[in-house]
C-alpha cells in the first residue's frame, strides 16, 4: 500500500526573465572586453607611476610661495578679459542659438530638412570643444579675445540651442491656437505665445551657460584665446610655477564667485 | 449713489511699459558696446578676419583622407576612445559611493560636508588644467588624460548622485531600517532603487561628455586625438584638421546612440 | 480574544515580552512629547493605542524599535533594554520586531516579491540582497505569506502598480517575513477607505494571532479599536489616561482621552 504524494510545488523567483538576463550578461561582457582592451593599449610606465607622489609634491612645492606681485601686473587685466569674453560670448551665443532653436523646433518650423540642418548644427557645435574652436578662430583672427569670444559663442550654441528647442517644443499649444484663431501674425505668435512660456527656462539656461562659460574662458588662453589662460600659458612656458599657482588660485576664486552669483540670481529672478 | 473713482491716464493704460525689462535690455546693450571696446573687438578686425577666412577655407576643404594621415587619425581616435571608456567606467564606479557619502540624509553631516568639499574641488578646475597637473605628476600620455577625465567625471556624477539621494523619499528607507538590515543592505534595497534610473541617465551623459573631452586633453599632453589635432594646427594642415573634427563629431554621435540603448536597457 | 490579555501582566518575562518603564521623549527641551510612560504588553493579543493627533502615539511606537531615540526610560524586550542598544545588537533586536506603516513605506520601483523579501534583510548578507539570491526557504516562505495576504498572483508586479489596500497587505507580509516576536503598526489604516480598513485590521489580527505574535497598533478610529483590539490604551498629552477592555470605552472615558467630542468622526 503506497500513499500517493502530491509533488511539492517548487517555489522559484528570479528578478529578471531569462531573456533579460541574457541581454544584461552580453552587455556586461562587452563592457569587460572594452575595459580590458583599453587597459592594454594605455601605456602605464611603472617608473612614472612610482614617481607620481614625489612629482606632485615637487609641483606644489614649486608653486609655493605664490607670486602675488604678478596679480596687479598681468593677472588682473587677464581676469577682466576672461569675464568679458565669457559674458559677450554667452550673449552672442544666446542670440544665435535662439535662431537655430527656432529652426529645430518641430512646432515652429515644419520643414524636416531645416529641422535636420538645425540639429546637425547643434550637434556639430557642441561636439567640437571650445578650445578647438579657439584654435580655429585664432588661425582666422589672430590670438586674442576676439578669437576667444567667438569660440565660446559658437560652442555654446550647441547646448543652449538644444535646451531652448526642447523648451519650445514643450510649450502648450492652447495659447498658440488662440492667437492663430485671432489672426495674429507669425511674429506676434512667437512674441506673445511662445516667449512667455519659454521665458523661465530661457533665463535658467542662460545663467547656467554663463557659469560654465566663465570656466571655459579661463582656459581658452592656453591656445591663444586671451584672458587668464594666456597668463597661465606664459607662466607655464617659462616654468614660473609660483605664477602659475597664482593664476590657478585666481581661477578658483572666480569660479566660486560665479557659482555663488548664479545661485543668487536663480533665487531672485527665476 | 456713488460714482466709480476716475483713473488717471497712466493707470488706465492696459499695457504699462515694463520698465525693469526695458532698463535691463538697455543695460545689456550698453554693456556689449563697453565690453567690445575693452576687448578691442572692432568691426574692422572682423572683416579682416573674414577676408583671411576665405583664403583659409580654400585650404580646409576638401578634407584630407591620405593613407598616412588616416593612420594617424585612427591611432589618435582609438586612444581617445580608450581614455573615454576607462574614465567613464572608473568615474561611474567611484561616483556612486562618493555621492552616497555626500548625502546629508544618509550619512553623518560632517562626512557629508567633507565629501561635498572634495566633489566641489574636483569640479572647480577645467579638465584641461587638471590634465596639465597630471601630466606633471605621471608624465605625458594617455594615463594623465584619463585621470583628468576621471576627476571631471567624479565631480559631475557624484554631485548629481548626492542631490538625487537628498531628494528621495525616506519612507522606504525607514521601513527597511526597521527590519534590522545593515547599512549596506538598506542602501541596496531602498536607496539605490530610487536613484538608479536617474544615475543611469547621468552616466550615459557622462560617457558622451568624456568622448568629447578626450579629444581635448591631448592638447596639453594627455594623449588621444587632441595631440594630433594640435600638431595639425601648428603645421597649418587645415584639411587634416577638418578630417579630425569630422571624425570627432561622428564619434560623439555614435556615443549618443550607444548611451540611448544603454538607457533603454537598464530601465 | 481572551480575558487574560487585558490584565496588566506581571511575573515572568515569558508573559510580558515587552515592558516599558518611565519612558520620556522630548524633541525640544522643555516640551516633552512622552511623559513618564510605563506599560507592559502580554505575549498575545492586540493592543490598540488611541488618542488625538500629536499626543505621542506614533512617537511611542517608534521608540520601541528605536526609529526614534527616547530621552529617558527603559524599554525591556525579553529582558534586553532596547533603549541602550547600538549597532549590531540593535539590528538584531529590530529584526525581531516587525512594523507596518501608515503610508505602507514600500520601495515603489521594486516588485512585490522584492519588497516582501526585504523582511529577511536582517538575516541575510548584503551581497545576497544585491544579487537578489535569497535562500530557497525564504522564497518559499515569501510565497506562502503572499498567499496568506491574498496577493500571490501579484508577486512580480511593481509596488507602485498596486492599490492602497494591496500595498498595505505587502507591508504586512514584509513584517511577518521577519518572523517577529512583536508586531507594531503605526496607523495602518489611516490612508485607506473604511471597507479596506476593516479588511486590513482583520488580516493583521488573524495572521498575528495564528503565529501567536502580540500586536501593538496605533489607531485613530475608535470603532476599529473597539472591534479588533483586546486591550485599549488611551493617551492624552503624552500620558496614559486609560488602560482596559474595549467595551469599557464609554462616552466619559473617550471625552477624557480626546478632550471633548473630537472622537466622533
Amino acid at each position: 500500500m503506497s500513499t500517493l504524494q502530491e509533488p511539492t510545488p517548487v517555489y522559484s523567483w528570479h528578478r529578471f526573465s531569462p531573456a533579460q538576463r541574457v541581454v544584461r550578461s552580453v552587455f556586461y561582457i562587452l563592457v569587460l572586453i572594452a575595459i580590458v582592451w583599453s587597459l592594454e593599449s594605455i601605456e602605464i610606465i611603472p617608473e612614472f607611476l612610482y614617481d607620481a607622489p614625489a612629482q606632485s609634491i615637487d609641483l606644489f612645492a614649486r608653486m609655493w610661495p605664490i607670486d602675488w606681485a604678478w596679480y596687479p601686473e598681468v593677472v588682473q587685466a587677464a581676469l577682466i578679459e576672461t569675464l568679458h569674453t565669457a559674458t559677450l560670448g554667452t550673449i552672442l551665443a544666446v542670440g544665435l542659438a535662439s535662431a537655430v532653436a527656432l529652426m529645430c523646433a518641430r512646432n515652429i518650423t515644419r520643414s524636416l530638412a531645416l529641422n535636420a540642418l538645425g540639429r546637425f548644427i547643434l550637434v556639430a557645435t557642441r561636439s567640437v570643444h571650445a578650445m578647438v574652436w579657439a584654435l580655429f578662430f585664432v588661425a582666422l583672427f589672430g590670438p586674442g579675445s576676439l578669437a576667444g569670444t567667438l569660440a565660446i559663442a559658437v560652442h555654446s550654441i550647441g547646448f543652449t540651442g538644444k535646451f531652448l528647442s526642447e523648451a519650445i517644443e514643450e510649450a502648450k499649444h492652447g495659447p498658440i491656437e488662440a492667437l492663430i484663431a485671432a489672426g495674429a501674425s507669425r511674429a506676434s505668435i512667437l512674441l506673445k505665445g511662445y516667449w512667455p512660456q519659454v521665458k523661465p527656462a530661457f533665463l535658467s539656461i542662460v545663467v547656467f551657460r554663463w557659469d560654465i562659460n566663465v570656466r571655459e574662458s579661463a582656459v581658452l588662453g592656453l591656445v591663444g584665446g586671451g584672458g587668464l589662460g594666456m597668463a597661465l600659458d606664459t607662466a607655464l612656458s617659462n616654468l614660473y610655477w609660483d605664477r602659475a599657482g597664482l593664476v590657478l588660485c585666481v581661477t578658483f576664486a572666480v569660479v566660486i564667485v560665479t557659482e555663488l552669483l548664479t545661485i543668487w540670481i536663480r533665487g531672485r529672478i527665476i | 449713489m456713488s460714482s466709480a473713482p476716475t483713473l488717471s491716464r497712466a493707470q488706465r493704460a492696459a499695457f504699462p511699459p515694463n520698465w525693469p525689462a526695458r532698463l535691463a535690455l538697455a543695460a545689456l546693450a550698453l554693456y556689449v558696446v563697453y565690453a567690445c571696446s575693452v576687448l578691442d573687438i572692432t568691426w574692422a578686425r572682423f572683416v579682416e578676419g573674414f577676408g583671411h577666412g576665405s583664403r583659409l577655407l580654400s585650404r580646409v576643404w576638401p578634407p584630407n583622407f591620405a593613407p598616412d594621415k588616416l593612420a594617424l587619425l585612427r591611432a589618435g581616435m582609438l586612444e581617445s576612445l580608450q581614455i573615454a571608456i576607462l574614465a567613464t567606467v572608473i568615474g561611474v564606479l567611484v561616483s556612486l559611493p562618493l555621492g552616497l557619502a555626500a548625502a546629508r540624509n544618509l550619512v553623518p553631516v560632517p562626512l557629508a560636508l567633507a565629501s561635498r568639499g572634495v566633489i566641489a574641488l574636483f569640479r572647480t578646475f577645467h579638465p584641461v588644467i587638471v590634465a596639465i597637473l597630471f601630466v606633471k605628476a605621471v608624465g605625458f600620455g594617455a594615463l594623465a588624460g584619463m585621470l583628468a577625465l576621471v576627476v571631471a567625471s567624479l565631480g559631475f556624477l557624484s554631485k548629481l548622485v548626492a542631490e538625487a539621494v537628498e531628494e528621495m523619499s525616506m519612507k522606504p528607507v525607514e521601513a527597511v531600517r526597521a527590519t534590522g538590515a545593515s547599512f549596506l543592505s538598506v542602501v541596496i534595497m531602498s536607496v539605490l532603487p530610487q536613484v538608479m534610473a536617474r544615475f543611469i541617465g547621468f552616466s550615459a551623459y557622462q560617457l558622451d561628455a568624456n568622448l568629447r573631452n578626450s579629444a581635448l586633453v591631448g592638447l596639453v599632453g594627455g594623449g588621444g586625438i587632441g595631440a594630433t589635432l594640435f600638431t595639425a594646427f601648428q603645421r597649418f594642415d587645415y584639411d587634416f584638421v577638418l578630417t579630425i573634427v569630422l571624425a570627432v563629431i561622428a564619434l560623439v554621435m555614435l556615443g549618443e546612440l550607444i548611451s540611448g540603448w544603454m538607457r533603454r536597457l537598464f530601465q | 480574544m481572551t480575558e487574560s490579555a487585558i490584565e496588566p501582566c506581571s511575573g515572568t518575562l515569558d508573559h510580558c515580552p515587552l515592558v516599558i518603564r518611565h519612558l520620556c521623549k522630548e524633541y525640544r527641551a522643555g516640551q516633552p512629547v512622552l511623559k513618564d510612560i510605563s506599560l507592559s504588553v502580554a505575549a498575545h493579543g492586540t493592543t490598540a493605542i488611541v488618542g488625538p493627533s500629536g499626543t505621542g502615539k506614533s512617537t511611542l511606537i517608534r521608540c520601541i524599535n528605536r526609529l526614534v531615540d527616547p530621552t529617558a526610560g527603559e524599554i525591556l524586550f525579553r529582558g534586553e533594554d532596547l533603549a541602550r542598544l547600538k549597532g549590531r545588537a540593535l539590528r538584531a533586536a529590530r529584526r525581531r520586531i516587525g512594523m507596518v506603516f501608515q503610508e505602507y513605506n514600500l520601495v515603489e520601483r521594486l516588485s512585490v516579491m522584492e519588497n516582501v523579501l526585504c523582511g529577511r534583510l536582517g538575516y541575510v548578507r548584503a551581497w545576497r540582497a544585491w544579487l537578489r539570491r535569497f535562500p530557497a526557504a525564504d522564497i518559499e516562505r515569501a510565497f506562502h505569506l503572499l498567499d496568506a495576504v491574498g496577493l500571490a498572483h501579484l508577486a512580480r508586479e511593481r509596488a507602485d502598480q498596486l492599490s492602497g489596500g494591496q500595498r498595505q497587505r505587502v507591508g504586512i507580509a514584509r513584517a511577518l517575513m521577519q518572523e517577529p516576536e512583536l508586531l507594531l503598526a503605526d496607523e495602518p489604516t489611516s490612508s485607506l477607505d473604511p471597507k479596506t480598513s476593516v479588511e486590513i485590521m482583520e488580516l493583521i489580527r488573524r495572521r498575528a494571532g495564528e503565529r501567536n505574535i502580540p500586536v501593538i497598533v496605533n489607531i485613530h478610529n475608535v470603532e476599529l479599536a473597539r472591534r479588533f483590539a483586546d486591550r485599549v490604551i488611551g493617551m492624552c498629552n503624552g500620558e496614559i489616561v486609560f488602560d482596559g477592555a474595549p467595551r469599557a470605552l464609554d462616552h466619559a472615558i473617550l471625552s477624557r482621552i480626546y478632550g471633548g467630542e473630537g472622537w466622533l468622526e
